[in-house]
């Protein structure tokens, strides 16, 4: 754990050096902090990660997720992609402590190197993701062609998920009030795909289908959005798991070949960072640099220019 | 009084190392006058794989006997006539194949399967919850289920098909009324799937009576009486209201009963025969609800296997009750008294009310897929957990009265009390194995096995084609292996993330500071990957140490029990887990230890290990010598002091 990772190994996907890697960015200790910019850097300075089709699960507990989370890895896995995860638990509010039991639901080939699944604690009292989340994902960009966040779509989660992530795709079960919750919550804007699990249902799972359908066209009609697509899946069966995986692939490859990514994900970075930076300096640290959409700015210009996360929070912080 | 009630069933729960050690034993404890048998398998046998398969590594012969095939049950029971014994065989998800070979066997000494006396456990939703020793997703294990319970009420219809097993839940936490309600919604599971085949009016009734249950009792005798007087009145209504079961026989709750194991204490260990007394008192002194068949463990059962001499001091303690006392002379002492009637209701209403909230999600495999039932019990258990150490609940020896004369039981140490299973015995038993497989005929072999996967993707009743495989010399592996082709295996849910436990006592303030202060220390929250590997499904202390980690701020990465030292090792690198902690309570700490420390170093990580179970003394040297940081079992009940040390085991191997 001392040692610091070789930016090499973890490029060619040495599990240990990935994980190593991972701690280091974790590391919340001020003298560990150079060293983690250093290998975000060296990551970063490959050019790897540009390419990394970075997916986000979200939805409520208990619908399925990690078992759909496992069905797509497999199919990926299939079509020979790596892939990597990071499965998000939420922290208890008492005593700050976790239970990671996601990966238990996600089937490995414990020889396939190819894959490689990390839990994470959601941290702090927000709920949503840990501190050092989109600086993991940074890692796992570098090392794997998919990489998959996954989170327990309560609170905080599903509008941090899209900051670190290319797509969102948002999973429900029919007949469990989830479909009013999503509507309520007025998070329709956010996914990029809907899944609705446990279509073996039958027609409870077609009603929400059309349910969703009706409400997303609302919202996308209200923002001048694209309206994204709501399929079904049984995430037991395996049904309608193909098609899933295909619609996240044609939304990421859409951005690609339009060439929006590279703005949509320096945008999504320059939120995430306000958000760290909002954490770190607090309302004050925020209003006196001039309210949340001059630090927005002045982050996205340090991030344009290269810089990594850390370095772009130290970056505008520094500016008085 | 027209003279003494016959005595109930007297069985000692034993079986080790190989099918001829275990027959010795039997003969043995028949010989003392033990009336009944009860069969310990052991994993590998329950979880239905072969000696020689890797998961069975260090698990052969060790928690109960081997049975691998055809001739390994005929030697069990060598010498033993199966037209006149009654035999309780502990067995779940492969209850069908151990009933088939049963059958066989029987066939083999002449006699026909309509005069088998017997049980098996079949009880597949306590090992979800519980016991862990499930193989398949709950359909296709239901349906072995009621095809074993509709094979034996044509054929064999002296047999008990299944026991439902409130024990397990005890032991996984259960409060009396949790008992109670979960083994009744098991119950309404089987029957109505049996219901749904199509059986009904006399068929079903008598299908009805078939069904038993085992029971635990635990110390609260007064209590533990009250809840199976109150299990009776809730099954007879049961069957009365639900099934219109006419005839009042057929809805008598039989039950069976070991007294509770878990409760037993490592500390003081001579202080268990009194505890084991005590307990038979709850099963016993009420004659309206007094078990059928009873067994005991042994006084000795916290440190490791009981050797004969001790499992032959807990029949005495049967026999003394039944034959020396006057219990059996009388009708029941408590018919009548207000306090036990209160009792018995209020706990027949909670456990009435559970029942409902059950059905209410969709059924005992519903809500035990979705997680509530666990969710609930792991609950519970942590509250058990939490009254020990605060002395609430007094364990006399270990958290009271703790200062203790020298023990002339215990003089040769702890390694000389108990029975140590020969090493050999699992090689004996893959040589054993490879050699029947040699004299087989192969194409038999084949052409049973296609039969009964042709039978599982159909609808046909699994137990005559399992016969057939048993007479064609068909494996345990190899039968279970094409049902786990046809049906897929299954994972239970933990039940810990979503546990709601209360907040713990103040005694957990120090140990969250020092938690933060290791985290300020070493940059990240300690990272503890709690792992069960090998084929031991116990994981109630797994799952309590998970919990209270998290409670103390640890981040807890635990992912159910039957994992491979390799995968745990995979994990434990992966996630840069700060300490591992794996709980074993097979007896295998040795070798499962050793093979994850070796898979460890094969993935260049240096992390800390502690280890828990049952350990006998004389393994903790060897465990230290592999590089085991700390050893814990049964007497280390205080979880504050486990965390504390695990603190400073990872602040000493951090950086």
């Amino acid at each position: 754990m001392s040692r610091a990772a070789d930016p090499s190994r973890v490029l060619a996907r040495d599990p240990a050096s990935v994980a190593r890697a991972i701690s280091m960015v974790e590391d919340r200790r001020p003298e560990a902090e150079a060293a983690a910019i250093e290998l975000l850097r060296a990551l970063a300075g490959s050019g790897r990660g540009a390419s990394c089709q970075r997916v986000g699960v979200t939805g409520p507990p208990g619908v399925g997720k990690s078992t759909l989370a496992s069905a797509l890895i497999r199919s990926w896995r299939a079509g020979g992609r790596s892939v990597g995860v990071l499965a998000v638990d939420p922290s208890s509010p008492h005593s700050g402590g976790a239970l990671l039991g996601d990966r238990a639901r996600i089937e490995l080939d414990p020889d396939d190197r190819d894959v490689f699944v990390r839990s994470m604690a959601s941290g702090g009292q927000l709920g949503g993701l840990a501190r050092a989340a989109g600086a993991v994902v940074e890692v796992l960009s570098a090392a794997f062609d998919v990489v998959l966040i996954e989170t327990v779509g309560v609170g905080q989660s599903e509008t941090d998920i899209e900051h670190v992530a290319d797509s969102v795709l948002f999973v429900v079960q029919p007949a469990s009030g989830d479909v009013l919750q999503f509507i309520k919550a007025g998070i329709v804007e956010i996914p990029d795909v809907v899944a609705v699990n446990k279509a073996d249902l039958g027609a409870v799972a077609l009603r929400a289908v059309a349910e969703l359908q009706g409400a997303l066209r609302l919202g996308a009609e209200a923002r001048g959005l694209h309206q994204p697509p709501v399929l079904s899946t049984s995430a037991s069966t395996g049904a309608g798991v193909e098609a899933l995986r295909s619609a996240l692939d044609a939304h990421f490859a859409a951005l690609v070949q339009g060439g929006q990514l590279p703005a949509v994900r320096l945008a999504k970075s320059a939120a995430w960072a306000t958000r760290l930076f909002a954490q770190r300096y607090g309302e004050r640290g925020i209003e006196a640099r001039g309210g949340v959409r001059a630090v927005r700015g002045a982050l996205e210009i340090e991030l344009a220019r290269g810089a990594t996360l850390f370095e772009a929070l130290d970056g505008v912080a520094a500016q008085r | 009084m027209a003279g003494k009630d016959p005595p109930w069933i007297m069985r000692t729960y034993s079986g080790h190392s190989t099918p001829k050690a275990s027959n010795l034993l039997y003969r043995e404890n028949l010989a003392r006058g033990q009336t009944g048998l009860s069969v310990a398998f052991d994993l590998p046998t329950q979880t239905g794989y072969d000696a020689d398969h890797p998961l069975a590594r260090g698990e052969v012969g060790r928690t109960g006997v081997p049975v691998g095939h055809l001739d390994d049950l005929a030697e069990l029971f060598a010498g033993i006539d199966l037209g006149r014994m009654n035999t309780s065989m502990t067995i779940n998800a492969t209850a069908a194949w151990l009933l088939a070979l049963y059958v066989a066997v029987a066939e083999g000494q002449g006699v026909p399967a309509k005069a088998l006396r017997g049980t098996t456990q079949n009880d597949i939703v306590k090992e979800y919850l519980s016991r862990g020793t499930y193989v398949f997703p709950p359909g296709p294990s239901l349906r072995l289920t009621v095809d074993t319970i509709l094979f034996t009420v044509e054929h064999a219809p002296e047999w008990n098909p299944i026991n439902i097993s409130s024990y397990h839940l005890q032991e996984a936490g259960a409060t009396p009324a949790q008992e109670v309600a979960y083994s009744l919604a098991t119950a309404i599971a089987v029957l109505d799937e049996v219901r749904a085949r199509g059986v009904n009016g006399e068929a079903f009734a008598t299908v009805f009576g078939r069904l038993s249950f085992f029971v635990n009792a635990g110390m609260r005798f007064v209590e533990e009486m009250c809840k199976l007087r109150a299990f009776g009145e809730l099954w007879d209504r049961i069957g009365k209201e639900r099934y219109g079961v006419a005839d009042p026989k057929l809805r008598r709750f039989r039950y069976g009963v070991q007294v509770n194991s878990l409760g037993l204490t490592e500390a003081q260990p001579e202080n268990n025969l009194v505890r084991i007394a005590l307990e038979m008192l709850g099963v016993t002194l009420s004659k309206g609800a007094r078990a059928r068949a009873i067994q005991l463990p042994a006084w000795n059962e916290a440190l490791g296997l009981p050797r004969p001499w001790d499992q032959q001091l807990s029949l005495r303690t049967q026999q003394l009750l039944a034959y020396e006392t006057d219990l059996l002379e009388y009708g029941d002492l408590f018919d009548g008294s207000p306090v036990v009637a209160a009792k018995t209701r209020e706990i027949g209403e909670a456990a009435w009310a559970e029942v409902e909230r059950v059905l209410e999600r969709g059924g005992a495999m519903s809500a035990v897929e979705s997680g509530y039932v666990k969710e609930r019990l792991v609950a519970s258990g942590a509250r058990r957990v939490a009254a020990i150490e605060s002395g609430e609940q007094v364990v006399v020896g270990v958290n009271r009265f703790t200062e203790t004369a020298e023990s002339p039981l215990m003089a040769g140490g702890a390694a000389d009390a108990i029975l140590r299973v020969d090493p050999a015995a699992e090689r004996e038993q893959i040589e054993r194995l490879a050699a029947f497989r040699r004299e087989r005929d192969p194409s038999g072999v084949a052409r049973a096995l296609d039969a009964l996967r042709a039978a599982a993707q159909g609808r046909e009743n699994l137990v005559p084609v399992s016969i057939a495989a048993a007479r064609a010399k068909v494996t345990t592996g190899e039968w279970a292996g094409a049902l786990r082709e046809v049906f897929g295996e299954y994972r239970a849910p933990t039940g810990v993330a979503g546990a709601r436990v209360p907040e713990l006592s103040g005694g957990f303030a120090p140990l969250r500071e020092r938690v933060a202060e290791l985290e300020r220390k070493i940059g990240r929250r300690p990272k503890l990957l709690v792992g069960k590997p090998g084929l031991d499904g116990h994981s109630n202390g797994a799952e309590q140490i998970a919990l209270f980690a998290r409670d103390a701020g640890f981040e807890v990465v635990y992912e159910g029990i039957r994992l491979t030292p390799r995968e745990l090792a995979r994990t434990a690198a992966d996630e840069s887990v700060h300490v591992v902690g794996l709980s074993i309570l097979s007896g295998a700490h040795v070798e499962l230890t050793r093979d994850f420390i070796t898979e460890l170093a094969a993935r260049e990580v240096k992390i800390p290990v502690v280890v828990g179970g049952i350990i006998p003394e004389a393994d903790r040297g060897t465990l230290r010598a592999l590089g085991v940081a700390a050893v814990y079992t049964p007497k280390d009940f205080q979880i504050a002091r486990i965390l504390t040390e695990l603190c400073e085991i990872v602040e000493r191997s951090a950086p």
